[in-house]
């Protein structure tokens, strides 16, 4: 520091040696994501040879249909739950935001088989299991609520029928299926949110520990020691 | 871990499987497919709904059912007055009915929550809604005025007359002493013809409502409302709610659940629902925790799809 008087300023050191001297929880924080998570890493424009086969298009399908559920169902809740059953538009954003949930399903379904097929929780990946697993549990318990709000004979039906092994686990005193009002709250507000985070957090880690490689991979498989297998620098370890 | 092949378990080890991959890459273009895979469902997604539209039965009144089936009104009506019907003996979260709830050894989950939505179907479904009226029936003061013993003597008794009648025909029902039972449960059909019921039923003076739980179970306790449910193939002895009106795939991803109450020992159990649904926690947890299920985790070892999924990283191996 200058004692008084103009003095021309001192260049400000470079971030980069700031970042590793920080002693703050948030530059520490900042250091712990880029090194388990790189941003090549994150938006990889490159994979390892063996992700080759249609079943890996399936959990990007299934992300795909949730930005169609989640597009129509904004359109739907802002013009209220029984506009749809007066308008044209509105019954055939019900329709979109209806088979964007079938497709949604049929896909995330046969992800999770492929997945279970491939064993995809090895080598630390039990995480990212668990995250998926969970992405569709919390997805049927959103899709259910989705049918007790379409304010027609069905809802009025599954309310009655579901309402039964609510209320046997003592659930249904306070996720009462017939309470409109409730249910329009845990469909359009908590659940979504609930989704969207989970199936974010499954995504992170997709990325973070990469895809898994086949069951009977070796270090001497031909891919791994040829030559033009070399170490991608995007894929290699990061301090 | 196995010795004789892969480790099949979820733990991180010093081995390709647990290391960043160090192998041959392919090109990949993440946004990319992200694009092509938002275009191509949005397409399947958009052609569906425009083609196969999607279901919406327009929903079921008190008016309806008064008018379509006013035997079976005026029945389940006097069936919430004697506190016979299955709402008025559901028990938690409704009302206390004694040893009606579904317990599992002594689990008893169903009482924990107590009277929280509470229901009295003689005075919710009828008297009070009938109270509403311009002029309400003064049978409403015999009612109110009369014994426990003695409302049951009348709604006993009527219930037993319509049972008796030709067609269960509250107009050919024999003489009897029936109280205000009748002139009860005729003002309300009389309501609920008009229209009037079917706000009042659910919060009574009020002039919002979005809790529909009374109309829901006055509904319930008839033969009328299930009746349509079974004619659209709802009901729970039909695998229930993952169907859909019409002729639309609904939630089938519910089949598991809806499975086990087609089978015994659940379709005879008086627990079934508790049953079930303790039955679908455990494999719902299991499933979550299969890196840890030995056997389970190696399914993938033993029944080699995978061989087929990677086959051409194998056949370059």
């Amino acid at each position: 520091m200058s004692l008084g008087g103009p003095a021309p300023a001192e260049p400000e050191p470079a971030v980069s040696e700031d970042d590793e001297k920080s002693s703050t929880w948030t530059g520490a924080a900042r250091r712990w994501l880029l090194r388990r998570l790189p941003p090549d890493k994150l938006l990889p424009d490159d994979q390892p040879s063996y992700v080759a086969s249609w079943i890996y298009v399936f959990g990007m399908a299934t992300i795909a249909a949730l930005v169609f559920i989640l597009i129509s169902g904004l359109v739907l809740s802002l013009n209220g739950p029984q506009w749809y059953h007066v308008s044209e538009l509105g019954h055939f954003v019900n329709s979109v935001h209806l088979w964007g949930v079938e497709l949604f399903f049929m896909f995330m379904v046969v992800h999770l088989w492929g997945k279970f097929w491939m064993a995809a929780w090895r080598g630390g990946r039990t995480l990212t299991w668990i995250t998926g697993v969970l992405s569709f549990l919390v997805s049927i318990v959103t899709a259910f609520t989705g049918y007790l709000l379409q304010t027609n004979f069905d809802a009025q039906w599954i309310a009655f029928e579901a309402k039964d092994a609510l209320n046997a686990t003592g659930i249904g005193a306070w996720f009462n299926v017939a309470n409109l009002g409730q249910i329009f709250m845990w469909h359009i507000t908590l659940l979504p949110l609930a989704v969207a985070a989970v199936v974010a957090l499954h995504v992170v880690l997709v990325r973070m520990h990469g895809v898994v490689p086949p069951l009977d991979a070796a270090d001497s498989d031909s891919q791994l020691t040829s030559t033009d297998a070399a170490p991608s620098e995007s894929n290699g370890e990061r301090s | 871990m196995s010795t004789t092949g892969p480790d099949m378990s979820g733990r991180t080890r010093d081995d390709l499987v647990s290391r960043p991959w160090r192998g041959a890459k392919r090109h990949y273009d993440l946004f990319k497919e992200l694009t092509i895979g938002i275009l191509v469902v949005g397409l399947l997604t958009l052609g569906l709904s425009a083609l196969l539209s999607s279901p919406d039965d327009t929903t079921v009144t008190l008016r309806q059912w008064s008018r379509s089936a006013p035997a079976d009104f005026i029945a389940t009506a006097t069936a919430e007055l004697g506190g016979t019907s299955d709402s008025a003996q559901y028990g938690p979260p409704y009302n206390s009915t004694p040893d009606a709830t579904q317990t599992l050894g002594p689990i008893d989950l169903q009482s924990l929550s107590g009277v929280r939505i509470p229901i009295d179907t003689a005075n919710d479904f009828v008297i009070e809604p009938l109270k509403t009226l311009p002029v309400p029936p003064a049978a409403i003061r015999v009612w109110t005025a009369a014994s426990d013993a003695q409302r049951t003597a009348w709604t006993t008794d009527y219930t037993a007359a319509l049972a008796a009648a030709p067609d269960n025909d509250p107009s050919r029902v024999k003489k009897g002493a029936y109280g205000p039972v009748p002139a009860l449960t005729h003002a309300l059909l009389l309501m609920a013809g008009n229209g009037a019921l079917d706000n009042v039923i659910q919060a009574p003076g009020q002039f919002y409502n979005m809790d529909y739980t009374r109309g829901i179970l006055f509904l319930g306790d008839g033969a009328y409302f299930p009746g349509l449910a079974q004619a659209q193939h709802l009901t729970g002895d039909q695998w229930g709610v993952m169907n859909e009106t019409g002729n639309y795939p609904g939630q089938s991803w519910l089949w598991l659940f809806s499975f086990w109450y087609q089978i015994e020992p659940f379709s005879s159990a008086p627990n079934a629902d508790l049953l079930v649904v303790f039955v679908m926690l455990v494999l719902s947890v299991a499933l979550m925790l299969v890196p840890f299920i030995p056997g389970v985790r190696s399914l993938p070892k033993w029944i080699p799809l995978h061989r087929l999924i990677w086959r051409d990283y194998y056949r370059k191996k």
